[in-house]
């Protein structure tokens, strides 16, 4: 995982709410056994019309949508399924961050293993960002905070470890495989067999 | 200290697997007892090992199954994996690759034990009280009925529960869901769930794991309770629980993987101090009675749209996203959701592919055609189910009703192995998820319970079961 401190992109917003992985990334994409190439499929039931051909009318289809890494989305994001490939896929197209009023438990936790930051943020500063998406905004992963198109400076809370992870890139598997001892010892010790 | 001070059964068993506590800067190493793999979000993990060398730590604590991307019809040869196209056959090839070269013990095509990952723990008697159970599936959540602590995960945490059979965590929230009454004739589990999603929300449970408790949910047998904490995750939860008691244990007694002889004593005796403390608190709790239930059924794209099977479409308001939902349903603001025709019925999916889901179908149907518009599929949760199914008749019962029996698999709950909804179709399901397009591209989805959808598979339109029972 590449160390991430800073994100300086303009926005795009999905104002939806409870946007679920199968919008993400629908099921009959998950067929891969690896993690490469899923943001062409990225939204695909949104982004693509039953000939195949893209939607104009969809923000991702937009000019002004190119390069963008930051995604501003409507309350409860990453709902369902446990399916990595969402993150994946986010990552993929190019995003690296996504802010929401809510974000769903295992779609947090398997974006943050990956270096996709999830923010959440209360429902004025979304309102706010979401009024002036298309704007460039930096985000400080260090200091927490964002910084809006209005120079506005918004902080927004971070499990520490999490942000930790981000901002070294540390990876979590060795950090686990560094209590070795710890484990064996658990294993030793407790009362039962499982 | 705080050794007497009270504790939930989420607590509990919480507190019994931390290999390390969790502090402000760090989160907790917690220990896994149970590891089930299936083959869509495994392959990328197992790659992880190879690239780095690592073994699998615990084996013998990993089971593998093959559901999501597998066939529903019979599989003689390959060939017949391919159904559902090149690139499902390959994650199915990879799955027997990867549990043959790190040593895990893997449910194929041949095997007899063979089934939905959610169903086949418990009936294995994999599933048990007061275990930590994780699985790179977000309906992991199922296994909680048992007082087991069990949840989903991603697959770079399947890569750290391969490599270390661990897991860092901060600890969640607790939420208590008391439900109090009977529920009435014709009324399910299913029913109270998606009641209970209706109330707090597709979102209510975010950061919490949910015991359930009370008069309705004690007299539940296993396969109803099941159901209840399968579908927990749909209002956002962690998890959900139930503590173990004797309907746990008479089910749990003799079945192939529990334990044995002195292993059972001792094993109960642990289970028994597993429910929590009568003393001990939550961080929130909600009240539901379960006798004013109805029959349920979802109107929208998410399963907190809930109404009785009897009311009418709520009207839009001045919510983009659910006008938009209505709009995608074609169900029309203030018009009785049985107006709706339905093209589709599916009775299966880890929510309601058990034995007494298929009894309770059966019930419906057994004398009965379904409407000759509509097309049924009745998916059984695993093999051992299908047998036990056959063995009772029911297969004679659906396919004379007009409805196709079929192998056990996830099958039309998310649609990856071919079995779809076509565009525009309108479907009752037994399945958890009703999102846009979960069933097949354009697929439009009801939930339901196995009653109600038997019922309406017969009119050929959302139907109250209770006329026929
Ligand atoms: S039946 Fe549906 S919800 Fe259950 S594991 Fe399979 S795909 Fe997931």
């Amino acid at each position: 995982m590449k160390p991430l401190k800073f994100i300086e992109s303009n926005t795009i917003a999905l104002p939806t709410t409870d946007i679920d992985t199968d919008q993400i990334i629908p099921a009959r994409f998950l067929t891969t056994t690896t993690r490469e190439g899923l943001g062409d499929n990225l939204f695909h039931d949104w982004r693509y019309k039953d000939n195949g051909k893209k939607n104009p009318n969809f923000l991702l289809n937009q000019d002004s949508s190119k390069n963008c890494q930051i995604l501003i989305a409507g309350d409860n994001f990453g709902c369902g399924s446990s399916r990595e490939h969402a993150p994946w896929a986010l990552m993929d197209y190019g995003f690296k961050a996504v802010i929401s009023t809510k974000i769903a438990d295992i779609f947090k936790s398997n974006s943050l293993k990956n270096g996709l930051l999830p923010i959440v943020v209360d429902e004025e500063t979304l309102m706010d960002l979401l009024d002036n998406s298309g704007e460039k905004i930096i985000i400080n992963v260090e200091k927490s905070e964002i910084q809006t198109s209005t120079k506005k400076i918004i902080k927004y809370t971070i499990d520490k470890f999490s942000k930790y992870c981000l901002t070294e890139g540390i990876d979590q598997l060795g950090y686990i495989q560094r209590h070795k001892n710890e484990i064996k010892k658990f294993e030793e010790i407790r009362t039962w067999t499982p | 200290m705080e050794i007497n001070k009270p504790k939930t059964l989420f607590e509990k068993v919480w507190t019994e697997h931390e290999v390390n506590h969790e502090t402000s800067s760090s989160p907790a190493i917690l220990y896994i007892d149970l590891h089930l793999i299936h083959e869509v979000t495994t392959p990328q993990a197992f790659s992880l090992l190879k690239n780095l060398n690592l073994s699998v730590r615990m084996p013998n604590l990993t089971i593998g199954t093959m559901d999501h991307s597998t066939p529903t019809v019979p599989v003689r040869s390959f060939k017949d994996i391919e159904i559902a196209g090149k690139s499902a056959a390959n994650q199915v090839r990879t799955m027997m690759k990867n549990c043959e070269e790190f040593g895990i013990e893997l449910f194929g095509f041949e095997s007899k034990n063979r089934g939905i990952v959610h169903v086949i723990g418990p009936e294995l008697g994999l599933t048990q009280p007061g275990k930590t159970i994780v699985c790179g599936d977000s309906h992991t959540s199922t296994h909680g009925a048992f007082g087991a602590l069990a949840f989903g995960i991603g697959t770079t945490e399947v890569g750290h529960v391969l490599a270390t059979q661990c897991l860092l965590q901060r600890k969640p929230k607790t939420l208590l869901i008391e439900v109090n009454g009977h529920l009435n004739k014709g009324v399910t589990a299913k029913d109270l769930i998606l009641a209970i999603i209706g109330q707090i929300g597709v979102s209510g449970g975010t950061g919490y794991i949910m015991e359930f408790k009370g008069d309705a949910i004690s007299n539940m047998d296993m396969e109803a309770r099941l159901t209840i904490c399968n579908m927990s995750i749909e209002a956002g939860a962690k998890s959900g629980m139930i503590a173990p008691d004797d309907t746990t244990y008479n089910y749990l007694y003799g079945r192939p993987r529990s334990p044995k002889g002195s292993d059972w004593d001792r094993a109960l005796l642990r289970w028994k101090s597993l429910p929590s403390d009568s003393e001990a608190t939550y961080d929130k709790k909600v009240s539901i009675d379960a006798s004013k239930l109805t029959p349920m059924v979802t109107f929208g794209t998410n399963p907190g749209m809930v109404i009785g099977v009897n009311d009418s479409v709520p009207q839009k308001k001045n919510d983009k996203s659910f006008n938009k939902s209505l709009e995608y349903m074609q169900v029309l603001p203030g018009k009785l959701i049985s107006d709706n025709e339905v093209d589709v019925v599916f009775i299966g999916s880890c929510t309601n592919s058990r034995i007494n889901d298929l009894q309770q179908a059966a019930q419906i149907l057994k004398g009965r055609k379904i409407s000759k518009k509509v097309k049924m599929l009745v998916v059984p949760g695993s093999q051992k189910i299908k047998k036990e199914a056959e063995d009772l008749g029911l297969d004679k019962i659906f396919i004379s009703a007009g409805a196709q029996w079929r192998e056990s698999g996830c099958s039309m709950c998310l649609g990856m192995n071919g079995d779809t909804v076509s565009s525009g179709k309108l479907s009752v399901s037994t399945s958890n998820r009703n999102f846009e397009g979960r069933q097949g591209k354009g697929a439009r989805t009801i939930l339901a319970s196995p009653l109600t959808a038997a019922a309406s598979a017969i009119e050929g339109r959302v139907a109250d079961p209770r006329k026929y029972l």
